[in-house]
């Protein structure tokens, strides 16, 4: 009779702890899968959108390439903002995306960074090639790694530089990473000597730990960011109200605090490209 | 146990004839004899007597479906001609000899080292024997993503003794050294537990009868003990082909990931599902026959140990 009623309490706490768990999920929340590269900007964002309309905003940040896999396969959300257009693009060939929905709301150029104490002195963007480098980058699918080969094919064309350097560079490539997170962390950790991330990824608390070396505008890749509503959704509205606030004045301001490209209307965004970049400490070794 | 410890005190009490009413009244409570002319085979005895056959049935299917179903899937959403296909492909080709390099290198390294480890926790006792003990069963336990970072912490550019090595210009990190010593971390244990339960097992009569005919400790312990050990250390050894094969946390973390030589299959099959996903199901197939082959080794190899057990 003992063992009979310490099971039935043993079962009746789990079915507790699991519907607690389900509770917890009634109120309203908005669910955005964002490119790892918005984690900041999005982050204060989300948090002005709660203020603003009491709906919590649920982030998931992550390569764009592992956010469409996994939306591809079934994972539900409301927003998606991409790094690049090719993984928007593929979900809107999908069917996926609400196509009308969609549209460019920021852009972000590609940066050096290093460690802080500069194990591998690295100056410029010649010092790549220089035999024993650690370079990291992100794999082909992840927008920063296709921007990265981007560049260094730009490179490569380049007369300053020569075919040579691309292959001297590609073979110091120490790894490929799924996510532009895990290029700036195990930059930030010194394991590596170099790593190509975006402009925006060096924040306020990693500045304590990284540089950055600007590549100059003519090399560089400007990375544009589409964001869009899911045709899944099942609060389009608030999805949209979500999008009118990354793409308002305070969006814009929060983006650009962080390092991400002006938009401005087209003929202020050309010219004011290269003008804004952000501050960038070029390595004094 | 409280009818049985309960009947007990009742019998040790009527022993002493202090049988009252109302134990009779508990024993009665307890244990419901069929009265006189009851039917024993009435319908609801019947009934749960089927329930009792279908109900667990029931279970057992499911779970069998519940284990089968993703691996059936992977055979059916991956059509015969993508995958031949892409076992040409150079990502599946070069994910495919790093991991079986890397593993084979592991599984003779940690046989090498755990032998030795295992026999000695088998037939000695030392000071600090029981924390050595758990130590050496953390890595089954530790998720692999903590013992990629307490790898890299140990043994990378900045870490405790990684920055040593650095002055000396050893870099472990992004190596394929570094893949190799995230698999022996993980797969370690598997090897020593399993052996020294071998070496347990190895009945103390043989290894005494040695000794006494004139046999030296060494030629007892080569001669002797390992044999009867053998198929245990075997499949001991095969576990930890199996994990060293299928590490995929430690190894992204410490090792990083670069085709040909840190990619190994689980990390090729994460970083292509994202991009192709054939060259993905081409090599998830692999690892599934693989494992196949590794189950079926070891139950052959213990199913003998038993037998010889008999002996």
């Amino acid at each position: 009779m003992i063992e009979k009623r310490v099971f039935v309490s043993a079962l009746a706490v789990l079915v507790l702890t699991m519907s607690a768990g389900f509770c917890a999920e009634q109120p309203k929340e908005l669910t955005v899968f964002t490119a790892a590269s918005l984690t900041g900007a999005f982050g204060e964002i989300g948090q002005i959108y709660k203020n603003e309309t009491n709906i919590s905003v649920v982030f998931n940040f992550d390569g764009s390439q592992v956010l469409r896999t996994q939306i591809d396969n079934g994972a539900y959300a409301d927003v998606f903002a991409s790094a690049n257009t090719k993984q928007m693009n593929a979900l809107k060939t999908g069917g996926m995306m609400n196509n009308s929905s969609v549209s460019i709301f920021t852009k972000n150029k590609i940066s050096l960074i290093i460690p802080k104490d500069n194990p591998g002195k690295i100056q410029n963007l010649t010092d790549l090639a220089k035999p024993g480098v650690k370079i990291i980058i992100g794999t082909k699918d992840v927008p920063v790694g296709d921007y990265a080969i981007q560049i260094i094919d730009k490179l490569g064309n380049d007369s300053a530089y020569g075919p040579d350097y691309k292959k001297k560079v590609m073979d110091n490539i120490v790894s490929q990473e799924t996510t532009v997170s895990n290029v700036v962390t195990k930059v930030a950790l010194g394991e590596a000597d170099v790593g190509f991330a975006y402009v925006s990824d060096v924040t306020e608390d990693l500045a304590a730990k990284v540089d950055k070396i600007e590549i100059p505008d003519k090399y560089n890749v400007v990375g544009q960011y589409p964001i869009g509503i899911l045709k899944q959704s099942k609060c389009p509205a608030e999805g949209e109200e979500f999008i009118n606030l990354v793409e308002s004045e305070k969006g814009r301001a929060i983006l650009e605090k962080y390092g991400f490209e002006p938009m401005g209307t087209a003929a202020k965004a050309t010219s004011s490209a290269s003008a804004s970049s952000p501050s960038a400490a070029r390595a004094t070794a | 146990m409280a009818a049985g410890s309960q009947s007990a005190r009742i019998a040790d009490e009527s022993k002493h004839g202090l049988f009252m009413a109302s134990d009779q009244a508990k024993i009665n409570y307890m244990i419901r004899l069929p009265e006189e002319g009851q039917e024993v085979t009435g319908i609801s005895v019947r009934a749960k007597e089927i329930a009792l056959k279908v109900g667990p049935a029931i279970l057992l299917i499911l779970a069998v479906a519940f284990i089968a179903l993703p691996v059936v899937s992977l055979f059916i959403k991956s059509p015969m001609d993508a995958t031949i296909r892409s076992l040409h492909d150079p990502v599946v080709m070069d994910a495919l000899r790093l991991s079986l390099m890397t593993s084979s290198l592991t599984t003779s390294i940690v046989i090498l080292m755990g032998t030795p480890v295992a026999y000695i926790h088998a037939r000695f006792h030392y000071f600090g024997k029981e924390i050595a003990d758990s130590l050496i069963d953390l890595p089954v336990i530790m998720p692999p993503a903590v013992a990629g970072i307490a790898l890299l912490m140990a043994f990378g550019r900045m870490g405790i003794l990684g920055h040593y090595l650095n002055a000396f210009g050893i870099s472990l990190a992004f190596t394929t050294l570094a893949v190799i010593i995230a698999q022996v971390f993980v797969s370690s244990p598997f090897y020593i537990r399993q052996a020294r339960t071998s070496f347990e097992d190895v009945d103390r009569s043989f290894e005494s009868a040695a000794r006494t005919l004139g046999a030296s400790r060494t030629y007892t312990i080569f001669h002797v003990i390992l044999p009867i050990a053998c198929n245990g250390l075997i499949s001991g050894a095969i576990m930890a082909f199996a994990r060293s094969l299928g590490e995929f946390g430690a190894t992204i973390m410490f090792a990083g990931n670069f085709q040909g030589r840190t990619q190994t299959m689980p990390l090729a099959i994460y970083t292509a599902m994202q991009g192709d996903l054939d060259v993905s199901l081409c090599l998830s197939l692999i690892l599934v026959a693989i494992s196949f082959l590794v189950i079926a080794l070891v139950k052959t190899l213990t199913r003998r140990v038993y037998k010889n057990a008999g002996n």
